[in-house]
């Protein structure tokens, strides 16, 4: 009932998003759905474990064996809890920005959280297709309508780049789907293939999913779609890139790749984990040199990215709910931001950092929220981040899914000093200083922007000093599925 | 009164909250008293505290509040412990930290309300960070504390944010912790790697008990080796934060801060921290000496090296930071040979007159009308009387110059280093020297002889108000007698009361008994460290009092002035080759990486340009292709490797040709 | 009669409608190249009919009537093809002058 209701209201009300023709009350309608959404997910959260109302089924496509079957576990609810937070507050700081013909823009915005909420909701891979695609069809239009100056030609490398990795993914769907005895998309058949799928099959079928996975995170190499679209697309469209959307790779690989075929799981662990930490380092340093907002904080998610996807393939139950945390840490933070880097592009017409400085004197509201968002950015203690970071460093540490962890542990810890760098940096170009020319006359932040930066502050702080409520959400998942992957023990 | 311990915490972070959210609706007057009075109130409660655990047979006590990880079978209380090491530090944060609260409601009288408030609320958030290091009952809350110190340090350096070099020095200090907290943090990790726990208890329990049995079974439990991992590790967190060789240089460009703040952290209190996490975790220290060496080794070199660029410096407060890592330099030693208790005791005495001698200079600087170059002082000691007599004992106490109290700790310290290596005392006793040398350089230089500045700065000089005088006062006080907590057993057998308070903490082995050094000898010792102090006092006092060195240094004095020329060598070494390298990454990632993805695309798009060729729009071209698709096609079917199409054909052409149509 | 022969005829005949049509561009005449590849198949199709027919009557009455139906079918579309294929040329001559296919070839003036 609930998981259906978090997909149907925003599917709804973004298609009749649609129908309206004044700004105001389409934004306003956007918002009114995203906090229905949010409060249904609250109510998700209140229900005891095993409730019937956390899942349905029912006929889809009979014929192939798929079913619209969705449920509510401990990784989809704090996933969708996600979505459910970030729309709302999306919508609020983005309150004040003017778009050319905004219902459609909003009616977009809401299907693309539909699509999102499908994905973390489903529990039948044809139905986990179907809405992996629907949530990346309103972000291209997103883009490709209210991006930036090189939006067509960047927007198209996107989409076919992730189309690419999208159709692999169907075809190793459809492998396992084939091979499964009763012919069915179910989660529990696709489940049950994990010891009958043999040795071979398995390492390249890894790959063939593993491809869609790492070029949504994305993992390096694939990254380079990633800093083009962060920095064209509209920020309200980047947020949802960047907290949600990159989340469903990680999400794809802990719910339908890992779990299937833990054998090859096991022997690419140490391959991929390489790649994840080259990216974090490499992503980090790069970081450093940016001089665009967008492309800074985009290399920095690539980092942040490769650390959670080293922890999953760490097989440690303390990484494993580390990473589960970082998921929505991630989002959180992330978000907070874009929606600084919004703001700044707002006010002073620039996002070069060069260009920017003495912002603290104009807008001290601003450089106050920023910094603590940038301090969970570097993971500083007590704020959210730490508590994930540290679960998943710890995780790959105590790691026996790999002889090289300790190796692998520290190289990728080096980050944790880059991104102090990188990030200190930026708050002193943009916010310390002397003012420049474009931000001498700036005022500071609005009630809006203020609401949704608090929200997003009082999250960082709560969790970074009582994760137990998000901890225990994820547990019983963690254990789950890593009871899957370590099928040898 | 144990039990309400976490109010010692919780009443700065309250303080924290409404000077920082209410900073543009406060008084300068109500922010000073909120600021203050959370300290005051945070020590009056250490007091109590205190006077429980002085009490016999006292007990270290965990408070847990809540959990704060809980992971599997790894569990991190948010939990406190009360203990004699605790509380003692608890005593001079609390303490010095109120003594600097109230000094800075004068000090920073000249800045905005709301930048007030903000200074207030960044110094009781530092406050609480550093009673959370020292009083969390297992490394990650400790570490929350470390981390919390790094912070409020780097805020309050680049306090003053529209100087962007305030704020490249509050970011080298920042970065250059986090290198060392690095180190810390992969200490946790194999911690929970090799015991399963950060819990201090369980891992001083277990540290020993493994490496016993490690001796009998030999895959099982901790090998001496990854023990000295830990303590080597937990030893980089403590350079980072302590500023020892290699993590020093943040130290002196971390003075960009307003004085009074240098005082708090970057003196009495942040700096201790790492001697305070070595100390506590004496346990793992006794049981791997290649570390013990190493500490000590890096204690007695940042000593010297420290000591001597802080000969060559003109800015006051530089002279006194280096002095500042030369001391810590001295507790590293300390610790390096195992006299923990004088450590600690240095800790404390050092809290007193360094806290002391950066007040005095602040107190000098507000007069100077912010000059902190001493080559344009001189002679202040007529206008500032409670300055300078104050910052006289300061620097009496420092040069280690029985009864003050820098005396009784320095000489701990080096009396224990002799009893494990002469080398570390010469250098230790020699660092000494140099120590007089300089503080009395400074004195020198800052109070005596004729005034140097301009007519307008000598019109302007007085005495600071008494918010500033009376913290000067009351360290003065400290700084003098602070010592007769630690009277070696040569002198006065059975008078070590910190020693004996301590004794629960650090074992029996706490005051100078394990030193091996007899009583004898001990007399000897601090024979030649005084007569060596004195003779620096001296010195100094006769060279810089009427003829101070204006000008630029010379020779060898060039190479100390520019402080060995080590932040070059840093810039040279790491930050532009990585700087370099970062550059080239970009490169690499628009032209390469990017450039093999826009390659594909351009492959395809090539491919699609000729074979759109073949689409010529002959009508004729299309079906000589499609005739010439189904010849192959046929073509392949009779004579295709398929087993089963190939032997289909046949048989069915052979079938056909059996029957035959009509009549 | 041995129905190796039919498929020999018919097969020259295809060859011949497909030689037309791939040599020739005058329209009329690819249109009857056309026309002589459908005959082809037709004749083919009554041929294997009537043989199945004798092969099968016994068991099935029905035997080989589908491929006499699809002649049916065939011949009907060509009928309509002839239609719509003729008036297009019609078309095409009025405003080309011509009934060459190679002037054709962009599917608009």
């Amino acid at each position: 009932m609930i998981p259906v209701l978090l997909i149907v209201v925003p599917l709804v009300c973004g298609l009749v998003g649609f129908l309206f023709r004044s700004e105001r009350a389409a934004r306003g309608w956007a918002l009114l759905a995203s906090l229905v959404t949010l409060a249904v997910s609250l109510w998700g959260l209140t229900l005891q474990k095993g409730s019937t109302l956390l899942h349905h089924s029912s006929a889809w496509l009979p014929d192939l064996g798929s079913r619209f079957s969705v449920g509510l576990d401990g990784l989809s609810t704090i996933l969708s809890l996600l979505v459910a937070v970030a729309f709302p507050l999306i919508f609020i700081s983005t309150w004040r920005t003017e778009y050319r013909r905004a219902w459609n823009f909003y009616a977009l915005m809401l299907l693309s959280q539909a699509g999102l909420m499908g994905v973390f909701v489903a529990t039948d891979a044809l139905l986990f297709y179907f809405f992996w695609e629907l949530a990346l069809i309103p972000v291209y239009f997103l883009c490709s309508q209210w991006g930036g100056e090189r939006r067509i030609q960047v927007t198209f490398k996107f989409f076919v780049y992730t189309f690419v990795g999208s159709l692999l993914m169907l075809v190793g769907l459809i492998w396992i789907y084939w091979h499964t005895p009763d012919h069915s998309f179910s989660m529990e058949s696709f489940y049950a293939m994990h010891t009958r799928i043999n040795s071979k099959d398995q390492m390249w079928l890894f790959w063939v999913l593993f491809l869609a996975f790492a070029i949504k995170m994305p993992i390096w190499p694939l990254h380079t779609w990633q800093p083009d679209t962060y920095e064209q697309a509209p920020t309200a469209t980047t947020m949802v890139l960047s907290a949600l959307m990159v989340k469903m790779g990680l999400f794809g690989l802990l719910r339908w790749l890992a779990p299937i075929v833990p054998e090859a799981t096991w022997a690419w662990g140490d391959t991929v984990s390489v790649a994840c930490i080259i990216g974090m380092v490499y992503a980090s340093l790069i970081a450093i040199r940016q001089d665009d907002l967008k492309r800074l904080v985009a290399y920095s998610s690539i980092a942040h990215m490769g650390l959670m996807c080293l922890a999953v393939f760490a097989t440690t139950s303390i990484g494993m709910q580390g990473v589960m945390v970082q998921m929505f840490n991630h989002g959180i933070n992330i978000l907070g931001m874009w929606i600084v880097v919004e703001l700044i592009e707002r006010k002073t017409g620039t996002r070069k950092i060069s260009q920017l400085g003495g912002l603290a004197q104009k807008a001290p509201g601003l450089a106050i929220l920023l910094v603590v968002v940038a301090l969970a950015n570097i993971a500083l203690p007590l704020t959210n981040a730490f508590v994930g970071e540290f679960l998943m460093f710890t995780g790959v540490f105590t790691s026996t899914a790999t002889k090289y962890n300790v190796v692998f542990t520290v190289v990728a810890a080096v980050t944790v000093i880059l991104a102090a760098v990188y990030t200190l940096n930026m708050i002193k170009r943009v916010f310390f200083g002397e003012l420049s020319a474009l931000t001498a006359k700036v005022s500071d932040i609005r009630f809006n922007e203020k609401l949704a930066l608090v929200v997003i502050v009082l999250l960082i702080v709560f969790i970074g000093v009582y994760p137990k409520p998000v901890l225990e959400l994820t547990k019983a998942t963690a254990d789950f599925i890593l009871a899957k992957m370590n099928y040898k023990l | 009164m144990v039990n309400l311990v976490w109010l010692i915490p919780v009443l700065p972070l309250a303080g924290f909250l409404l000077t920082g959210l209410f900073r543009n609706y406060l008084s300068k007057t109500l922010t000073g008293v909120i600021g203050c009075g959370t300290i005051l109130a945070a020590f009056v409660i250490s007091l109590l505290i205190f006077g429980e655990v002085r009490g016999e047979g006292f007990e270290p006590v965990i408070i847990k509040l809540f959990d704060f990880i809980t992971v599997g079978k790894l569990s991190i209380p948010f939990a406190f412990q009360v203990d004699q090491l605790s509380t003692l530090f608890l005593l001079i944060i609390t303490g010095v930290g109120f003594l600097i609260h109230l000094y800075s409601t004068a000090y920073m009288h000249g800045e905005e309300a709301p930048h007030f408030a903000r200074y207030f609320s960044y110094l009781n958030l530092f406050v609480f960070s550093m009673l959370l290091l020292v009083l969390g009952s297992n490394y990650v809350i400790l570490f929350i504390g470390w981390e919390g110190v790094g912070l409020c340090s780097y805020l309050l350096i680049g306090y003053w944010f529209r100087n962007i070099s305030y704020d490249n020095a509050a970011i080298k200090a920042f970065v250059m912790n986090r290198i060392g907290d690095l180190g810390f943090l992969i200490a946790i990790w194999l911690m929970i790697d090799k015991f399963g726990s950060v819990n201090f208890e369980d891992v001083f329990s277990a540290a020993p008990a493994a490496l016993s049995r490690h001796a009998l079974v030999l895959h099982q439990g901790v090998s001496v080796g990854e023990l000295t991992a830990i303590t080597l590790l937990l030893l980089v967190g403590a350079t980072g934060k302590s500023a020892q060789i290699p993590l020093y240089t943040w130290l002196p460009d971390a003075m960009a801060g307003p004085t009074p703040v240098s005082a708090l952290i970057h003196a009495a209190t942040m700096v201790t921290a790492g001697i305070y996490m070595i100390a506590r975790s004496h346990v793992l220290y006794n049981l791997t000496p290649a570390t013990q060496t190493v500490v000590a080794v890096i204690g007695v070199a940042t000593a010297l090296l420290a000591a001597t660029i802080a000969l060559k410096q003109d800015d006051i407060k530089k002279v006194l930071a280096y002095s500042t890592v030369s001391q810590l330099g001295y507790m590293f030693l300390g610790l390096g040979v195992g006299a923990y208790t004088g450590a600690v005791f240095h800790v404390m005495t050092h809290a007193f007159f360094k806290a002391l001698l950066f007040l005095g200079a602040g107190s000098v600087i507000h007069a100077m009308g912010g000059e902190q170059d001493m080559r344009k002082m001189g002679g202040l000691g007529k206008r500032l009387p409670v300055t300078k007599i104050t910052m006289l004992l300061a620097c009496i106490a420092i040069a280690g110059i029985p009864p003050f109290s820098g005396f009784f700790s320095k000489d701990e310290i080096l009396s224990a280093a002799y009893g494990r290596s002469p080398v570390y005392y010469v250098i230790g006793v020699f660092t000494a020297l140099l120590t007089a040398f300089y503080m009395f350089r400074l004195f020198a230089m800052t109070f005596m002889g004729g005034f140097r500045g301009t007519d307008e700065q000598a019109h302007h000089l007085h005495e600071s108000p008494a918010a500033m005088t009376i913290p000067l006062i009351v360290l003065a006080i400290l700084s003098v007698v602070g010592g007769f907590v630690g009277i070696p057993e040569a002198i006065a057998p059975n008078a070590h009361l910190l020693g004996r308070f301590l004794a629960p903490v650090f074992g029996e082995n706490a005051p100078a008994a394990a030193t091996g050094v007899s009583g004898s000898m001990e007399w000897v010792l601090m024979g030649i460290s005084v007569a060596l102090a004195l003779i620096g006092t001296f010195v100094a006092v006769g060279r810089f009092s009427r003829r101070p060195d204006l000008g630029e240094p010379s020779g060898f004095g060039r190479v100390l002035a520019n402080k060995w020329y080590v932040d070059e060598l840093y810039n040279a070494l790491v930050v532009r080759p990585l700087d370099l390298f970062a550059q080239f990454l970009k490169f690499i990632d628009k032209h390469v990486i990017d450039g093999i993805v826009n390659g594909v695309g351009g492959l395809v798009q090539y491919g699609s340009r000729q074979l759109r060729l073949l689409q010529s729009g002959q009508v004729g071209g299309y079906v000589l292709m499609m005739v010439l698709g189904i010849v192959i096609l046929f073509l392949i079917e009779l004579f295709g490797g398929h087993g089963s199409s190939a032997a289909l054909a046949p048989s069915t052409f052979g079938k056909m040709t059996g029957p035959a149509v009509g009549h | 009669m041995p129905i190796n022969y039919y498929i020999f005829l018919s097969v020259a005949l295809f060859c011949v409608g497909v030689a037309g049509v791939l040599t020739r561009r005058n329209a009329i005449i690819i249109f009857m190249c056309i026309e002589l590849m459908l005959n082809a198949v037709n004749l083919l199709l009554v041929a294997f009919s009537k043989m199945h027919y004798h092969a099968m009557a016994a068991t099935n009455p029905n035997a080989g009537t589908d491929g006499q139906l699809f002649v049916f079918f065939i011949m009907v579309v060509a009928a309509a093809e002839v239609s719509v294929g003729l008036a297009v040329i019609v078309m095409m001559y009025r405003n080309t002058h011509s009934v060459d296919v190679n002037f054709l070839n962009r599917l608009k003036h």
